[in-house]
């Protein structure tokens, strides 16, 4: 807990970043929107999404990218480079945990002073129909969780990968790119053509914006919504196995290196 | 620039990631093309064009300037005095210590992008096409250093490793896109303020006979040089209010 609450003091102290993400983050949604619009034309639906409920879809999982973001891979590797993850592993916590940890601080710090007034803002100046029922909203944020979860896994495999590969630079970047397109950040998902979305839907990253924010328009309803959740619980048990199995070879990789 | 030659897997990563990185923009625009025939009044070839010049300026920006993680490397770690000490101008060391030659891959395929789909388009091939490519690329390339050097020096005015080069990367794609289609306040912020459009659409319209654009491509050598000095003045402002690593 102390590690969610540190981290949440220390992104306090970077106020210009804070000042500038939000503009920043308030633009990549207006360029989006009307990169939308302009393909919209005259047309009413593309892949099954109304023109207003695109806007909605942008500017939540911009939003949403605001609280599950974060940059838990270079820090990972970095310790790693620089030797000190050797005392990380000694101290009496799991190392994987308090770096999940201090990722949810930093998301509970966007989330509170970043992704609610940038909605806030996102709501005054573009048609964003938000859902009014109480039940949608608990959902949403039950699947926002996850969908931090699922993301912050991934960036510590790509972490973590620092021990087997000599310089993960690139591996990072790549995730970066992949992520933001895959998870249907970019272009909803049912907008590939239909062979590309037939390969995600069985990859994990849907699972971090397009399920949720499919959702939260009201694309998918009723039962639907359980389905979304079912799948994100799945792809959360399935990354933990990489992630334990790297965990150990890792510690045993740091004991031979170290003698 | 030998050192980074030597380990050969670490060059062919970077190429094959920055290339992913240029793929996936790529998908988007195609992606959009298969639900609409045209976006604010540009064809798909026109869009791919505008892509590929795109691609040009950003790879030789990318190879010869270089800040990412000047803060931490420089500032936080202190070489930056080992730097000061030396007669070079310091910028201009730091530029040569990051030269990254992998990212011109991307300039070569952006030319190979623009031949394909200005012969699609039946562009003429003037007299002036290839010395207004070399000038128009070498404009576009000091509006990003003049940006990103303004925006690196404010690491000099603040502690906090500046987290602003990440959150402007998203940003610089915006001008590839006809920025006619966004609102009159968008169009402003990458005309003037952040001039992306500079270093996209604007000059590829004049390759690809827009005419609506041409006074603005014209203009890019100008918003290159006006940029670059902002760039300079406020690095080298920063750096006389630098005053060493904390030991």
């Amino acid at each position: 807990m102390d590690f969610i609450r540190i981290r949440f003091l220390t992104m306090l102290a970077y106020r210009i970043n804070y000042y500038s993400g939000i503009l920043i983050y308030s633009l990549n949604i207006g360029v989006n929107y009307f990169t939308w619009m302009a393909i919209y034309g005259n047309g009413d639906s593309l892949g099954g999404f109304t023109a207003t409920q695109m806007t909605s879809y942008v500017a939540v999982s911009w939003m949403a990218r605001a609280f599950y973001f974060n940059n838990l891979d270079r820090e990972i590797s970095t310790d790693i480079r620089d030797g000190s993850i050797a005392i990380q592993f000694i101290r009496p916590y799991n190392y994987v945990l308090v770096k999940m940890m201090q990722g949810l601080g930093e998301g509970m710090f966007r989330f509170l002073l970043f992704m609610i007034p940038g909605m806030a803002i996102a709501m005054l100046l573009f048609p964003v129909q938000l859902p009014t029922a109480p039940s949608a909203w608990a959902g949403f944020l039950v699947m926002l969780f996850f969908s931090f979860l699922i993301n912050s896994q991934i960036n510590i495999i790509t972490g973590l990968s620092a021990f087997f590969v000599e310089n993960n630079e690139g591996m990072m970047r790549m995730k970066r790119v992949i992520v933001d397109l895959f998870s249907g950040l970019i272009v909803p998902i049912s907008l590939f053509p239909d062979w590309l979305s037939s390969i995600l839907k069985v990859l994990p990253f849907q699972a971090i914006t397009y399920l949720p924010g499919s959702v939260f328009t009201g694309r998918v309803q009723g039962v639907g919504i359980w389905n979304v959740l079912g799948i994100q619980i799945v792809w959360f048990l399935a990354l933990l196995i990489p992630i334990v199995w790297l965990y150990h070879a890792a510690r045993q990789r740091l004991f031979v290196q170290g003698g | 620039m030998k050192s980074r030659l030597t380990y050969r897997a670490d060059f062919w990563v970077e190429v094959i990631s920055d290339l992913l990185f240029q793929a996936t923009n790529f998908i988007f625009i195609l992606v959009i093309f298969m639900h609409t025939d045209s976006l604010g009044g540009w064809n798909q070839n026109e869009v791919v064009f505008v892509y590929g010049f795109f691609m040009v300026p950003f790879g030789v920006f990318s190879c010869f300037v270089n800040l990412w993680g000047f803060s931490e490397r420089y500032i936080v770690k202190g070489e930056m005095d080992r730097i000061l000490t030396r007669p070079a101008h310091n910028l201009f060391q730091i530029f040569l210590e990051n030269v990254d030659p992998p990212a011109l891959m991307g300039s070569f395929i952006g030319i190979i992008i623009m031949a394909i789909s200005g012969s699609n388009l039946g562009l003429p091939f003037e007299w002036w096409t290839i010395p207004a490519l070399i000038i128009l690329t070498l404009s576009a390339v000091a509006i990003y250093t003049g940006i990103y050097t303004t925006l690196t020096s404010l690491s000099f005015y603040s502690d906090a490793p500046t987290g602003i080069l990440p959150l402007m990367y998203n940003i610089q794609t915006y001008g590839r896109y006809p920025v006619t289609i966004y609102n009159r306040a968008i169009q402003v912020l990458l005309t003037w303020i952040i001039p992306f459009a500079f270093v996209g659409v604007y000059p590829a319209a004049l390759f690809l006979q827009r005419e609506e654009m041409t006074n603005l491509a014209l203009l890019t050598p100008v918003v290159g040089a006006i940029f670059l000095g902002i760039g300079l003045l406020a690095w080298s402002y920063g750096v006389r209010r630098y005053k060493g690593a904390g030991s």
